[in-house]
Order: structure tokens, then C-alpha cells, then sequence
């Protein structure tokens, strides 16, 4: 396990180091200057703006001195955006309402879907099981942000349940982005657990159970589901990934002050460290998350770690 | 029980004599194994619906710009912002061209001595939304299967030759896909799109950069499992080329879960299409995809809803419809499934 763990940290680092050097060069050959306005400065104010920045010292130094910075968890300084703010900390203060409508939107699309996935199992080809099931397609085929503005409309607009957008009213604002964002997640979870469910119910100690006498109940919660739930966390990677990249979009629509927000706008006006720290965050958040799951995986799953442990 | 045979009526039965030719024949026509997997497709329902249903939202995306009056980017700023009017519908109540001005419903046509009925209505501009809705569904499904074909070529390329010639090469090619499947693929498609001109290619290239390595890694694994097969080792034994036994052995038995994964990229594409146009970075003006007119809708979601009801409604069918046959195919193709 040590050494499985190990291997991965490695392949973590080398992914991690390999997305910062791309996105650094990348950056360095995209069009235009990150600098505002810098045609109509001087030569020589342009040159101390460039000394400000650290834009005048040769590539290689640069790269080496923001590699430095990056081990260190410092991304640099915003150029134009938040004028001369570090990145780090700009990052972070929009940390919060992002974390907050991702933390919800993953809680209640899990809870419900497994719910979801649950009684159609029990109840499998009856129109619960249907009716579940066409849920499950309709929120993994509907994109969020479809999804996002016709809560919005509906239930925010022509209803006025809901705060229609901005980050006001606490709670309630968060309620209708957290919901947009709960679709997929609620629907990959409704669908694994029906499958995984169904698998067990057909195996032989649910059989012995029913024969030793169990009752209904029994079998469903202590036997089937704990067994159904463990294969879950493999799909928990793909439901964060989905999480992030409906924040861009939702966040947008619901006007929140998240990161995702701030990612889109710094794309549009061109602010290069801040697109670069908010890159090497994403990726660091989903590679940690993926890898906490496979570990994860195999300490919960005995027959995994048995199998995992040797290779 | 013995009494019971001499009841029977002994001339209704005849003595059948043992013949072994007899019992070595196959009485049904032999079933390909795609005749079969058509065969339990036609069974779900819900796959055949969805066929049909994309097979008419691929005619619409090359009829609509035909049969409809005007031109997709025509502007006729007078007709701007009109509400969808169809001719027979209309006596039901609904698009029947009323909308609301000021807070009054009024038949913006009448209002505006519009004659012609725009069946989608019309945008800002006054540009047809029922042309633009189908030119959109156009290119939408064109970026995403040329995606998917390229995801698909090189996958299926990369991941053969990973799985076939295994040792050393595979234990190369995997060291390099594990830390390309590492980046996450959103991070990736936003970097090559802003050094890129945006634009149908720019996207293409984005979608695809690393889009391969799903299915490289689900051929690689087929491929593993089937080469050290006895029907392999025999063709080998006879004396075939590498080249035969990949098209000829391999090939066949690989392809299944190729068009599985295809039918799940596809989806994929639409969707980063779309994301990618809504948050800014997708096709230009006057170009439109299903994400552009999405986002153009929302910006008016308020006052013209319609203008996003109809590219929301064609994008989400074609994600549920592609979903529900990529599943059918699923069960249909994995002999797994079978019972």
C-alpha cells in the first residue's frame, strides 16, 4: 500500500510540474502584453513596469523563479485585474461561497441519488424505478447551465422563491446554484447505486439471509446497501470534476463571487498570472481528489487492498 | 405412474429412430454477433426513440436552414425580437406570436405589421431563429463528431499498439498516458483555446488533445485480454502477419466496446462545445453553435425566453437521445450483459 501510495505521490508531482511548466510557456507566447495600455507607455516606463513584474529578466530565469514561488504556494501577483494583489490571496478570499453551493450541491446530489438509486432497486420495473431512472438520464444529459438559468427563470424569476442571482441573502442564495450543480452528481449516484444494488440482491448471502429469515428491511439496509455504497467512491472523482466545471458556468449565471467567476473574467481580460494560479489550483484540487479516492478505495475495500497490495 | 402410459393412445405416437446426423443439425439460422446485438437493440425502447429522434434532429439541422424563408444571419432590424408564430399551432394558444410589452400581452405581430410568421421567432437583430436553431444544431454535431472520430483514430491506434506489442513500448506509452489523463481535461481545453483563434478548429483541437486517451486506455485493455487468446496463438501458429491478426482477430472482437466509447464521447463533445461558447470562448459572431445561441438566449432570458427555449430544448434532446443509445449499445454490444 506504502509503495502504491508512493508511485502515485510521484506521478502526482510529475503532472503537477508538467501542467505549470505548459501553462507557464503558454502563457509567454500568447498574443499581446499583459501589461494595460502598453503601447502608449515610454520605453522607460515601460521598462520599470517590466521590472515591477519580473518581465524583464531573462525566460529561464522567470520560469525558475515562478516554479520557486509555486513550491512555496506563492502564484504570483495579479497584473491587471486586482492590481499588484497576490494571487494566492486573491484565490483564497473567493475561496468560501465556491466551496460553500460545491459542498451542497455534491451533499444533496449524493444523498438524494442514492435514495433515488435505492428504491428503484427495491422497487425495480415499477414506475418508481422508471420514474427514478428518467430522472437519472435527464440530469446527466442536461448541461448545468441549462439547467442553472431555467431555475433561475422559474423558480427565481416567475415564482420568486429564490434570490434570482448575487451572493445576499446568506443561505438562500446559495440554494438554486447549489441545486444546479447537484443534477449530475445526483444522477451518476441514482444510477451506480441501482446497478450495484440490484447486483447484490442477486448474490448468494442475500439469499442465505432471506433464507436464515431476515426480514425485508434488514436485508435491504444491513446486507445490500453497505455493500452497494462502497463501490460508490470510485464514481465521487468524476462527480467533483463535474462540480468544477459546472461552477464556472453557474457561478456566472447566479452572479456568485466564487473562483469559478473569477476564472472566466480573468480569461476575458486577459490576466495572465491569475489565469495561470487559478489552472495550477484546479488541477491540484481534482488530481489530490482523485487520488484521495483511489487510496481511499483501497483501505475501505478489503478484496482491493489484497489484490492492490501486492502489485 | 406406469398404469398411467397404458391409457395412452398408442397410435397417436410414432417411433422416431436414433439418428446422431439428426441431432448435430442446427435447426435455426445461425446469428452474427450483429444481427444479434441489432437484435436486443430493437428490444430497449427507449434506444430506438432516441435513434429516431436523432436521425429527425440530424435531417432538421440540414433541412431547417433550407425550408426555412430566410437566412441565418440575414438582419432585418424592424423584425427584432418577435416572439415564434406558427400557423396552425397558433389556435392553441400558444406561439401564437403574443408577448408581452410593458407589462401587457400584445400580438407583437400585429403591433409591428409583421406578415411572415417566424416559427422560432427572431432575435435581437431580427435574425430568424428557427434558420439559426438548425444551423446551430449543424455545427454542433459537426465539431463533435469529427472529435470523436479523431479521438477515436488515435485512441484506437495508440492503444493497440500499447496493448499488442506490450514490454517495453506499452510500459513507455502507459507512463505518458497516466500523466496525460492526470491533467484535468477542462484546464487543458481552456489553455489551447486562448492561444488558438477561436473558432470550429481551435475547438476541434482542444476536444481532442487529450480526448484520446479514454479510449486509448479501454482498447489497450481489450487488446491485452484477447491477443493471449487460443484463437490468436493459432493464427500465429499458421503463420500470420502482425497486420493480419490486428484486423482480422483482434480487430473484430475490439470493436464493440470502440463504439460504445464513441457513443459517449460524442455526448462529451456537444457539452464542452457548449460550455465553452456560454462562458465566452467558443465560436465567434456571426458564426453560431447550440452553446453561442444559448448564451445569447440567457442574456435576454428575462424579456425574450424564447430565444433560449429553442436551442436549450434541441441541445438537451440530443444529449438524453445520445445517452439512451450509447446505454442500449452498451447492453446490446457487451457480452457481459447477456443472460
Amino acid at each position: 500500500m506504502a509503495r502504491y501510495i508512493g508511485k502515485r505521490l510521484i506521478y502526482m508531482f510529475i503532472t503537477l510540474a508538467l501542467i505549470a511548466t505548459f501553462t507557464f510557456f503558454l502563457m509567454k507566447i500568447l498574443p499581446g502584453s499583459p501589461i494595460a495600455s502598453a503601447d502608449k507607455l515610454s520605453p522607460e516606463q515601460r521598462a520599470v513596469v517590466e521590472a515591477r513584474y519580473g518581465l524583464d529578466q531573462p525566460l529561464p530565469v522567470q520560469y525558475f523563479d515562478y516554479m520557486f514561488g509555486l513550491l512555496q504556494g506563492d502564484l504570483g501577483i495579479s497584473i491587471n485585474q486586482f492590481k499588484g494583489a497576490n494571487v494566492t490571496d486573491v484565490i483564497l478570499s473567493r475561496m468560501g461561497p465556491s466551496a460553500q453551493i460545491g459542498f451542497q450541491g455534491m451533499l444533496l446530489g449524493t444523498v438524494l441519488g442514492i435514495l433515488f438509486g435505492m428504491v428503484a432497486a427495491l422497487r425495480q420495473n415499477t414506475w418508481v424505478d422508471y420514474g427514478s431512472t428518467i430522472v437519472a438520464i435527464i440530469g446527466i444529459s442536461i448541461p448545468s447551465f441549462v439547467f442553472a438559468s431555467m431555475l433561475q427563470y422559474w423558480l427565481g424569476l416567475k415564482l420568486d422563491l429564490f434570490p434570482v442571482a448575487l451572493w445576499k441573502d446568506g443561505f438562500m442564495s446559495s440554494v438554486l446554484p447549489s441545486i444546479a450543480l447537484a443534477m449530475f452528481p445526483l444522477a451518476t449516484a441514482a444510477r451506480f447505486i441501482r446497478t450495484e444494488m440490484i447486483e447484490v440482491l442477486g448474490s448468494d448471502y442475500i439469499t442465505l439471509a432471506k433464507a436464515k429469515g431476515a426480514s425485508g428491511s434488514e436485508i435491504a439496509f444491513k446486507h445490500a446497501f453497505r455493500n452497494a455504497l462502497i463501490p460508490l467512491i470510485t464514481v465521487l472523482g468524476p462527480m467533483a470534476v463535474s462540480i468544477l466545471t459546472g461552477s464556472l458556468v453557474v457561478e456566472q449565471i447566479f452572479a456568485i463571487p466564487g473562483i469559478g467567476e473569477q476564472f472566466v473574467k480573468s480569461i476575458m481580460v486577459n490576466d495572465f498570472s491569475i489565469i495561470m494560479g487559478t489552472t495550477i489550483f484546479f488541477s491540484v484540487f481534482l488530481i489530490v481528489i482523485i487520488l484521495v479516492v483511489d487510496i481511499l478505495y483501497g483501505v475501505i475495500d478489503p478484496r482491493i487492498r489484497l489484490s492492490g497490495g501486492k502489485s | 405412474m406406469t398404469q398411467n402410459y397404458d391409457k395412452l393412445p398408442q397410435d397417436a405416437f410414432t417411433r422416431i429412430p436414433r439418428d446422431t446426423q439428426e441431432a448435430e443439425k442446427i435447426s435455426k439460422p445461425s446469428v452474427s454477433f450483429w444481427q444479434d446485438a441489432w437484435r436486443s437493440l430493437k428490444k430497449n425502447k427507449g434506444a430506438i426513440i432516441s435513434l429516431i429522434l436523432f436521425g429527425l434532429i440530424v435531417l432538421m439541422s440540414f433541412l431547417g436552414p433550407v425550408i426555412s424563408p430566410y437566412e441565418p444571419n440575414d438582419q432585418t432590424i424592424t423584425h427584432a425580437n418577435l416572439p415564434p408564430k406558427i400557423p396552425v399551432i397558433e389556435n392553441l394558444g400558444i406561439m401564437d406570436g403574443v408577448g408581452t410589452l410593458g407589462g401587457r400581452e400584445v400580438d407583437l405581430y400585429e403591433m409591428k405589421n409583421v406578415e411572415q410568421n417566424y416559427w422560432f421567432g427572431t432575435d435581437g437583430l431580427g435574425r430568424d431563429m428557427f434558420s439559426r436553431v438548425w444551423k446551430g444544431t449543424q455545427v454542433s454535431l459537426f465539431i463533435a463528431f469529427v472529435a470523436a472520430a479523431i479521438d477515436m483514430l488515435i485512441g484506437v491506434i495508440y492503444g493497440g499498439i500499447s496493448g499488442y506489442f506490450g514490454g517495453r513500448v506499452d510500459d513507455v506509452m502507459q507512463r505518458i498516458v497516466e500523466i496525460l489523463t492526470g491533467i484535468p481535461n477542462l484546464v487543458v481545453v481552456i489553455l489551447f483555446i486562448l492561444i488558438m483563434d477561436p473558432g470550429i478548429l481551435a475547438i476541434i483541437i482542444a476536444l481532442t488533445i487529450t480526448g484520446w486517451t479514454g479510449m486509448s486506455r479501454v482498447v489497450r485493455g481489450q487488446v491485452l485480454k484477447y491477443k493471449s487468446q487460443e484463437f490468436v496463438l493459432a493464427a500465429r501458429t499458421l503463420g500470420a502477419s502482425d497486420t493480419r491478426i490486428i484486423w482480422k482477430h483482434l480487430m473484430p472482437n475490439v470493436l464493440g466496446v470502440i463504439i460504445i466509447n464513441t457513443m459517449f464521447t460524442i455526448p462529451g463533445a456537444i457539452f464542452f462545445e457548449a460550455f465553452l461558447s456560454f462562458i465566452g470562448l467558443g465560436l465567434q459572431a456571426p458564426d453560431a453553435s447550440l452553446g453561442t445561441l444559448i448564451n445569447d438566449g440567457y442574456k435576454l432570458i428575462q424579456y425574450q425566453p424564447h430565444i433560449l427555449l429553442f436551442p436549450a430544448v434541441v441541445l438537451s434532446l440530443i444529449m438524453i437521445a445520445f445517452n439512451l443509445i450509447g446505454d442500449g449499445l452498451r447492453d446490446a454490444l457487451d457480452p457481459k450483459m447477456k443472460d
